[in-house]
Formats: C-alpha cells, sequence, structure tokens
C-alpha cells in the first residue's frame, strides 16, 4: 500500500462513470486533489457534485472507472483488462482516511453527544474508551459545543446538532473530510456559526477538503479552487478569486449570477 | 356456584402447573419467534437473491398456513420421519416459526422505517454491517416494533391454547378439566378467559415498560408515571425534556 506523500494526490478520479438507471450522472469523469487542498464544487442540482461526494464515501457504487485514494485503488480496480470490486474488507481500510458530514447532520438519536462522538472511535479504531473521550472533549470544546456533552441529540438545534456531526467526523482523524452542503438545512443565523466553525478546522489542520456548498463567500474563503460543474463535467477550473469574479465560461457566468444576483 | 368455586379452589394447583406450562410456551414462542424474526426480516431485505428469496418463501409458508395444521404436522407426521420431539418442544417451535414469520414483517418494516440517512452516516464512520444494524438501527427500529410485536405476543399466548390438542396441560386443559369436574360450562370456560386476560394484561404491561424504555433511550419519553404504566396503552409520544429554543446556540 502506498503512503501519502506530497506527490500522489489525495483524490483522483480516473475516467468515473455513474448511472442510475438510464440517467448518466457521470461520465467518464477526471480530476485529483492533491494532498491538503480545499476543492469547492459549484454547479446547478442535477450537475452531479453530490454523487462525486458519494460515490468518495461508498453510499453510491461506481458504475465505472477507478477513485483512488492516496494513490490506492479504493471501491474497484483493475485486474488484468478486468474491472473489478474491491471487497468491503479492503475498502474499510481505506474509507477509514475519508470523514463526510450531511446536509441533514445524521446524528445518532438512541446516543447522547459524547457517544455520537466516541462510538467509532472506541469501536472501530479501537481507542481506549478514556483516550476517545479525552478526543471528544477536545472536540466539542473546539466546536463550542462543551456544555451540550451528555444531552440528547434532539434537545439539540440544527446548527448544534451540525457542530457535534463535524466534531464526531473529525473523532475519525480522517486525511480527507467531504462536506455535503452541510448548511443547506440551517436558519439563516446559524450558518455563519458552523461556517466559522468549518473555517477554524480548515486554518488548524491540514485535512484535505471537499466541499458542496452554496454559500459563495466561504468557497471564496477556505477553498485553494473551485471547480464548476454541469452535467457531471468540470466546465471550469480556477482559484476562487478567478471563478468569482472572472469566471471565462459562459456557463459559469450565468450560474453565478443566478446564484449570486 | 359455592361448589364450582370449591372445585376452583381445590384446582389451583392445577391451575399453577397450566398457567407454567402457557407461559414456557409464549415465551419459549416468543424467544424463538423474535429470532426467526430478526433473521427472516433482514433476510427479506438484502440484496443477494439467495438469501431474500428463500427468507421470503419461508415468511409465506409460516403465514399462509394454519397454526393448528402446523401443530398437528409437527407433532404426528415428523415422528413418521424419525423426528419426534416432546410436545411442549413442538409447540414453542409451531408457534415460534409460525408468529415469527410475522413478527419478520414487523421487524422489516421498522428497519425500513429508520432513515437512509443513519445507515450512511454509520458507513461513514466506518463501520461493519453488523456493527450499524446492533448500535445504530437496531436500537432505533425496536422502539417502532414493540408496539407491534407486543400485539402478536398477545396473539402467540391466546394462540398456544391449541397446544391442548397435542397433549399439552396448559390453562385450556385445566379449563376444560374444570368442566369436566364442574359440568359448569359458563363457569368453567368464564375462569379460563379470565385467566387468559390477566396473564395477556401482565404481558402488555411489560411490553409497556420495553416500549418507554425504548423511547427513553432515543430521548422521546420521559419516565412514565404509574398510572401510565400500568394502563394499557403507552402514549404515544413524550415532549422533549427540555423545549428546545431554536437558534439559541
Amino acid at each position: 500500500m502506498t503512503t501519502a506523500s506530497g506527490d500522489v494526490p489525495a483524490i483522483e478520479f480516473k475516467d468515473v462513470v455513474k448511472r442510475f438507471g438510464d440517467n448518466v450522472v457521470l461520465d467518464g469523469l477526471n480530476f485529483s486533489v492533491p494532498q491538503g487542498q480545499r476543492i469547492t464544487l459549484i454547479g446547478p442540482s442535477g450537475s452531479g457534485k453530490t454523487t462525486i461526494l458519494r460515490l468518495l464515501m461508498t453510499l453510491e457504487e461506481l458504475s465505472g472507472g477507478l477513485i483512488l485514494i492516496d494513490g490506492d485503488p479504493y471501491t474497484h480496480e483493475y485486474r488484468g483488462d478486468k474491472w473489478v470490486s474491491i471487497p468491503e474488507k479492503r475498502r474499510r481500510v481505506v474509507r477509514n482516511r475519508v470523514g463526510m458530514v450531511f446536509q441533514q447532520f445524521n446524528l445518532f438519536p438512541n446516543m447522547s453527544v459524547l457517544e455520537n462522538i466516541i462510538e467509532s472511535p472506541v469501536h472501530v479504531l479501537g481507542k481506549s474508551k478514556d483516550e476517545a473521550v479525552a478526543d471528544a472533549e477536545r472536540l466539542l470544546d473546539k466546536v463550542g459545543m462543551t456544555e451540550k456533552r451528555d444531552f440528547n441529540t434532539n434537545q439539540l438545534s440544527g446548527g448544534q446538532q451540525q457542530r457535534v456531526a463535524i466534531a464526531r467526523a473529525l473523532a475519525m482523524d480522517p486525511e480527507i473530510l467531504l462536506l455535503d452542503e452541510v448548511t443547506s438545512a440551517l436558519d439563516p443565523e446559524i450558518v455563519a456559526d458552523v461556517l466559522g466553525v468549518l473555517k477554524e478546522i480548515a486554518d488548524t489542520t491540514d485535512i484535505t477538503m471537499l466541499l458542496v456548498t452554496h454559500e459563495m463567500q466561504f468557497a471564496r474563503e477556505v477553498s485553494d479552487r473551485v471547480l464548476m460543474f454541469d452535467k457531471g463535467q468540470i466546465v471550469e477550473e480556477a482559484d476562487p478569486e478567478t471563478m468569482f469574479t472572472n469566471p471565462r465560461h459562459e456557463r459559469t457566468q450565468e450560474f453565478l449570477k443566478a446564484v449570486l444576483g | 356456584m359455592s361448589d364450582d368455586f370449591q372445585t376452583l379452589i381445590d384446582r389451583l394447583p392445577g391451575l399453577a402447573d397450566g398457567v407454567l406450562v402457557t407461559l414456557q410456551m409464549t415465551l419459549g414462542g416468543a424467544v424463538l419467534a423474535m429470532l426467526v424474526a430478526v433473521v427472516l426480516g433482514f433476510g427479506s431485505r438484502t440484496q443477494t437473491l439467495w438469501v431474500r428469496g428463500p427468507s421470503r418463501v419461508v415468511v409465506e409458508f409460516f403465514r399462509g398456513t394454519s397454526l393448528v395444521v402446523q401443530l398437528f404436522w409437527v407433532f404426528y407426521v415428523l415422528p413418521q420421519f424419525g423426528f419426534k420431539m416432546e410436545a411442549l418442544a413442538v409447540a414453542i417451535l409451531a408457534l415460534g416459526l409460525n408468529y415469527g414469520a410475522y413478527a419478520s414483517e414487523v421487524v422489516r418494516g421498522s428497519i425500513a422505517s429508520v432513515p437512509q440517512g443513519q445507515w450512511e452516516a454509520a458507513t461513514a464512520l466506518n463501520m461493519t454491517w453488523f456493527h450499524k444494524v446492533r448500535r445504530v438501527i437496531f436500537p432505533q427500529a425496536w422502539a417502532l416494533m414493540i408496539p407491534m410485536l407486543a400485539n402478536l405476543l398477545i396473539q402467540l399466548l391466546k394462540g398456544s391454547a391449541l397446544a391442548y390438542y397435542i397433549t399439552l396441560q396448559d390453562v385450556n386443559f385445566w379449563t376444560v378439566e374444570l368442566r369436566r369436574a364442574t359440568a359448569d360450562t359458563i363457569f368453567s370456560y368464564t375462569a379460563g378467559l379470565l385467566v387468559y386476560f390477566v396473564i395477556a394484561y401482565l404481558l402488555t404491561w411489560g411490553m409497556n415498560l420495553l416500549e418507554e424504555r425504548a423511547k427513553r433511550r432515543l430521548g422521546r419519553g420521559t419516565r412514565p408515571s404509574l398510572r401510565e404504566t400500568l394502563g394499557l396503552k403507552p402514549k404515544a409520544m413524550y415532549a422533549p425534556k427540555v423545549p428546545e429554543a431554536r437558534g439559541a446556540i
């Protein structure tokens, strides 16, 4: 297995195809994300952004092509000319490096805030409970949720739930963090708080991040690169400054005009 | 009439034996049914055809055939193939398979009611399938399935009365014997009804306790008052412990 080095991209998509029935969402997509980069995916709904994140989290099965994490095959590989699925046992090794935060938070309602966070560090990573609790408390402090440690998740507001969900994902110590419209389900006045937490994480860690968001200002602040998607293809790729002030592609101009007003 | 009561009192030790047999069948059958329900309930959900196919067939077979015929078949037909079991084991087996088939639909439906996002979050935390089910999905589905399982448990209790026909000396047997001794049909069968009712009530009460506990674990219940616990109908849902000021951070 390859170890992460500067040259090997954190994420690499090679000719990735994803079909839902007859609907081709991604048709031979190629792109890569260098270690530690923050990439924002923008584009109209149905352009395949969320599908990319879901493929990276193995929530969807590839229809063709390869996804490499640190150069390692993840869900499929070629054996000779044959494209084969990698069994779950091997996928789990690679999946340990990837974490995700969801639009709908998806906290486990049968567990307290703390239990949500330590569940996988203890039972998947095999940390001792004391260690996991200490890590969780540090993360709760980071997201400003220390006082809610022993609360039930449904006693929390949406913004609070999302901050716990961020702490839960970070507790797995991921190399890659996928953020799927994490503020879309939140009340407007809470969005800034959650984005503030993410901004701090972006500033204080070297986690590779892939974001799908409609918060263009936030995308501008944290990302190194912005990819504009349309119909499953990258139509434009630029640093955020260029993308938001001087987009070249007509489709990007239309899209940004529509979302920025 | 006073003779009837005297006979009944004389036969109380027999009633104790009968209740014991009925409870053995009910609880043994319930445990087996739950095992069957979980295996078949998950089996019916899988993508793998060779698991799902047989699961569906077993469910439909045991739902679609009469419990009495199943009892007779296991008790009278199987021995002809060389499998002989004690009557109690036969009753537990038949009740467990029959009600397990019904309960598997309950399990399947409740598992399906747990939001897809819960499975996805568990995948994102790199849990194994078994870990997801045991720690995340089942505890949530459990709270949903208890009321329906409680119904089935009561039906199982009542269904166990059929075991009298394969020689088991349960509450039903005691009732019939009481009638024989008193020659009073109204009295004996009314006594039988009451005994079943009391057992059913206690089982319902126990299931309500389980339901409250499961809901509390999901943060949806408060400790119920004694009256609510003893009541036959649990409250659908309790208000959250802390009224949430949405937007307060």
